[in-house]
């Protein structure tokens, strides 16, 4: 029997349509793999292979059994499962079961999709790296000395790896991107409000977003298409017709017009990475696609104006993990105040920390103006920036990460350095586009490189097709690490 | 009632030299049907915790999802308070460490409050005086508290509820104006039937800022903020003992080095009547305040503005000057009984009943008041409907009863609720003008107090009304006063 494991939903929807294969049949698969190499990679946080199982039997039979059906699909640990374990990989949250499914998972349930378990990550989504994580560091599949990028590293090692057919991811700063660039794998963050944020355990509410992270673009349309919608749980979502991807994105590029912005080819770039984008460009250029060279001035500040806001915000979402109601909470405490402060700092790992006291540093009173409310301001230019550019251009070109995946440990001691590795998608989440990240080469020490295209909000259509006509003229998608 | 009229006399609290200044913080809950930002129940009293769900309880991954209703409401009070509506509707997060406050955080507004510039009319004896609305802005409640000997219990029922707050610009200069500011509040606000009001199960909160100052000077003192009043009066009476103690250290840092106000919060201790300071170990709030993201601004339609507006009932103002010109009531009448929207509606419907208004003012301002402010009760309420008092006034009009046996009638309609011409009939309260039956009355009257006939006949006329007195007394008040007169004069004048 062939490795059922390695392949893509939409290829494994096709072997369950002809009834050549069965829910079990992956469900197996998945977890012998799991069982050979999740020691080496560490890419899962929660996963029952006996409750994976029990899903599988559950299905229901029937005519309307769901475009999903019978397909498995790791969840990354900061989205509710109802009654399953959803910690953010973060001691805080130890032994956290919510009552509730996110809205997402609703709808993949609806559909069929069989979940398996919860992807490991940055505490919080609090990185570039998956190293934050309580659960320890996620190791890239393609070097296991290597980071696999974050904060959706556990999604996208085990999709690279094989473990996960497909998975979902947040981004709110690059965290589906990056990791998906440094995997090998394609990653999708879709625009700010196409999908419900219901049940995503908030780091930067204003840019949050669930995506997800696949083996091949057309399953990102796919997942794409499943988990997208208004929802009137979520104020922030958007009343937007979803399009069917899968049948949009096979059409021509022929005539588009891309734009390649001069700010993401900066000095101190991988050599690699950069020479690989070339390439990548030339190639849509021989599929009919018209490039031209652009600005998007404010493109600087990006960095900056991210780690005020999505800290300011992070800040306030996660007050509420104080040891009253759920997750931990320190024995041996003297007052309110003593349990506040024991358990938050027993609770927290260094870099959310961090995070909560630049954030509520950012608001409080006296640095307000000159940081949270001018860093507002930057963000409206930064998103002026781009509705320039999409008058007109289709879409952006650019870099997903300035470097491959580097090496654990590498940058733990060097916040700033990390924070770094989001300088090239940043802008997306900041603007509210859609943004996705494909394979577009190899490093000479065989680690993936991709490359990101940007898009108008609620025009995904178009970055998928773009994406698509790419990667079905070059092999990058094809090539697995040996493990 | 209508303590909205009536001035506090003069005590030693108005003959200080300094000016008081007092501003007022309301927080009213909204009596939605569900929360404000999730689908909860609002009922007041139910067992701890089972009217909550993760929206309200905070947890993790859930979000807020505006209740327009409760918009609709606060809307509707800033209309009533001629506020201006701000175009559009913004949320901002308050953020503090607190375990009645489940995400540590509250949703409220800051820098757009819904709206803002209004002012309301108070009454101070002759006069009317404006009381500026400074802003009124949405937000939700927190949980309760318990705390036991080693523990605390959190009840998040409350939590959630939408509350809004109402704050005046420091326009009152006595504890008296501040009582009557919120008298003027509470009667607008029954009118609109948006909340409660009820003090005591905390769906109507006051805060009051109070400060003190030389007389004639601009610039305003050091404040204190008292908190824990739990009615009308003990606002009144907080604001008095706190004016005084500030009157006090104000003297004596004349002549002390280090007596002075400091600017604190103060808990009234309704007991001792007292003020105290909060002696709270946690430092100054810094609230962080920032926009909500997850509520995205909105504009308030023009339309729906105009909906709510139109809605508005008649106001205590309006409704003044209409008694004054449909009843013919004079405007401390007309003020009394538009004061309050069941007294408003008691009264109307009485002037439907029964022709004379002047007459319902009198019966309601005098005996059912006493009675109403006596047991605490509301007049709608009352087992005296409005159509039992008119049929009674019409039975004294038709010389079927006396205004005396009235006045007990009013008391045995209130105790059983019992249709007063029944009553009348069961008991045989009808008044006695049948001329044979008041002669035998008359002439045992007259023959136990031969002094006073004897009084009279010697020209001394006051005498006579101490005779129909007795014969009253002996008729149990049924006996019809001017036959009674009548008779007495005609017999005693024929035996002079």
């Amino acid at each position: 029997m062939m490795e059922l494991n390695t392949l893509t939903a939409h290829t494994l929807i096709e072997l369950l349509n002809k009834k050549d294969i069965s829910p079990i049949d992956i469900c197996n698969s998945i977890i012998n793999k799991i069982e050979k190499t999740e020691k080496s990679i560490n890419a899962l946080a929660h996963f029952d292979k006996e409750k994976a199982l029990e899903r599988c039997k559950n299905l229901k039979e029937g005519v309307n059994k769901g475009e999903l059906w019978g397909i498995p699909i790791f969840i990354k640990d900061n989205i509710s499962v109802k009654d399953e374990l959803t910690t953010c990989s973060s001691k805080i949250l130890k032994g956290f079961k919510p009552p509730y499914n996110a809205t997402v998972i609703e709808k993949l349930i609806d559909i069929g999709a069989v979940l398996m378990g919860k992807t490991n990550m940055d505490e919080f989504a609090f990185g570039s790296s998956t190293e934050t994580s309580c659960y320890g560091p996620t190791r890239n599949p393609w070097d296991l000395e290597r980071i696999p990028g974050g904060s959706s590293g556990g999604s996208a090692a085990a999709v690279a790896g094989d473990e996960a057919i497909f998975a979902l991811g947040s981004d709110t700063g690059g965290s589906i991107r990056q990791p998906a660039s440094l995997c090998g794998v394609v990653g999708l963050k879709p625009t700010y409000g196409r999908v419900s944020r219901y049940g995503l355990i908030a780091f930067a509410s204003s840019l949050d977003q669930i995506g997800p992270i696949t083996k091949d673009v057309e399953d990102a349309a796919i997942l794409l298409k499943a988990i997208s919608g208004y929802d009137e749980m979520d104020s922030t979502s958007a009343d937007v017709p979803v399009p069917d991807y899968v049948s949009c994105i096979k059409k021509s590029i022929k005539g588009l017009k891309i734009g390649i912005p001069k700010e993401y080819f900066i000095e101190g770039m991988d050599a690699e990475v950069k020479s690989s984008i070339k390439v990548a460009i030339e190639k849509l250029e021989e599929l009919g696609v018209v490039c031209e060279d652009m600005s998007l001035p404010h493109t600087e500040y990006a960095v900056s104006v991210y780690y005020l806001v999505a800290t300011a915000e992070a800040s306030s979402n996660l007050a509420r993990f104080d040891g009253v109601q759920y997750g931990l909470r320190t024995e041996n405490i003297k007052s309110i105040i003593d349990m506040y402060k024991k358990t938050r700092k027993e609770g927290f790992g260094d870099e959310a920390k961090r995070r909560i006291i630049l954030g509520t540093f950012a608001l409080s009173s006296g640095y307000y103006d000159a940081y949270y409310l001018k860093a507002l301001k930057v963000r409206t230019l930064i998103r002026r920036d781009f509705n320039e550019a999409f008058k007109k251009f289709d879409a952006i070109v650019t870099p997903t990460s300035p470097t491959a995946a580097f090496k654990i440990g590498e940058k733990t001691n060097d916040p700033l350095t990390m924070y770094l590795s989001d300088i090239f998608t940043i802008s997306a989440n900041l603007a509210g586009i859609p943004g996705i990240s494909i394979p577009c080469g190899f490093t000479k020490n065989n680690l993936p490189v991709g490359f990101q295209i940007l898009g108008k909000p609620f025009d995904e259509e178009t970055i998928l097709k773009v994406a698509y006509n790419y990667e079905q003229n070059t092999d990058w998608h094809k090539r697995k690490p040996t493990l | 009632m209508n303590k909205t009229q009536i001035g506090t006399k003069e005590s030693q609290l108005y003959n200080m030299p300094y000016e008081i200044v007092i501003g007022l913080e309301v927080h009213l809950q909204l009596n939605t049907k569900s929360k404000v930002f999730c689908g909860c129940s609002t009922d007041f009293g139910s067992a701890p915790n089972t009217q909550t769900c993760p929206v309200c309880l905070g947890f993790p991954g859930n979000l807020p999802v505006l209740n327009r209703r409760a918009l609709e409401l606060g809307a509707k009070v800033a209309i009533a308070l001629n506020c201006q509506i701000a175009k559009k509707i913004k949320f901002d997060r308050k953020n503090y460490f607190y375990p009645d406050l489940p995400k540590d955080y509250q949703i409220s507004q800051f820098d757009h409050p819904l709206a803002h510039h209004g002012k309301l009319a108070i009454i101070t004896g002759e006069t009317e005086k404006n009381i500026r609305i400074r802003r009124v802005h949405l937000e939700e409640d927190t949980g309760k508290l318990f705390h036991q000997k080693d523990s605390s219990l959190i009840d998040f029922n409350r939590c959630g509820i939408p509350l809004l707050e109402i704050v005046s610009e420091p326009d009152m200069n006595s504890p008296e104006e501040a009582y009557l500011y919120l008298t003027a509040l509470k009667s607008i606000l029954e009118y609109l039937d948006v909340s409660d009001c009820n003090m005591e199960e905390g769906s109507l909160r006051c805060d009051a800022n109070i400060s003190l100052r030389n007389k004639g000077d601009k610039e305003l003192g050091t404040k204190t903020e008292i908190k824990n009043m739990n009615s009308f009066k003990g606002v009144r009476l907080a604001l008095e003992y706190e004016a005084k103690r500030q009157a006090d250290l104000l003297k004596k840092g004349q002549r002390i080095i280090g007596q002075r106000i400091i600017q604190e919060t103060m808990l009234y201790n309704t007991e001792k009547g007292i003020t105290e300071p909060m002696r709270s170990k946690e430092e100054a709030h810094d609230y962080r305040y920032f926009p909500e993201p997850d509520l995205v601004p909105f504009d308030f339609e023009e339309s729906l503005l105009n909906d709510i507006e139109k809605n508005i009932p008649e106001l205590p103002e309006p409704k003044k000057n209409r008694f004054i010109k449909d009843y013919l009531l004079s405007n401390y009448d007309a003020a009394i009984m538009a004061s309050d929207k069941n007294t408003a509606n008691y009264f109307e419907r009485c002037a439907v009943l029964y022709g004379n208004p002047k007459t319902i003012t009198n019966w309601i301002m005098g005996d059912i008041s006493a009675y109403i402010k006596d047991n605490n009760v509301s007049i709608k309420d009352l087992n005296l409907k409005p159509e039992h008092l008119s049929s009674m006034l019409k039975m004294i009009d038709s010389g079927i009863i006396t205004g005396k046996i009235a006045k007990t009638l009013l008391m045995d309609v209130i105790q059983t609720g019992k249709d007063p011409e029944k009553l009348v009939k069961e008991k045989g309260l009808e008044q006695i003008s049948d001329i044979g039956l008041l002669e035998v009355a008359i002439g045992s009257v007259t023959a136990e107090n031969p002094k006073s006939v004897e009084d009279f006949k010697k020209g001394k006329d006051n005498a006579i009304m101490f005779l129909v007195g007795k014969v009253m007394q002996k008729t149990k008040g049924r006996a019809n006063p001017n036959k009674v007169s009548e008779i007495l004069r005609e017999k005693l004048k024929g035996a002079k």
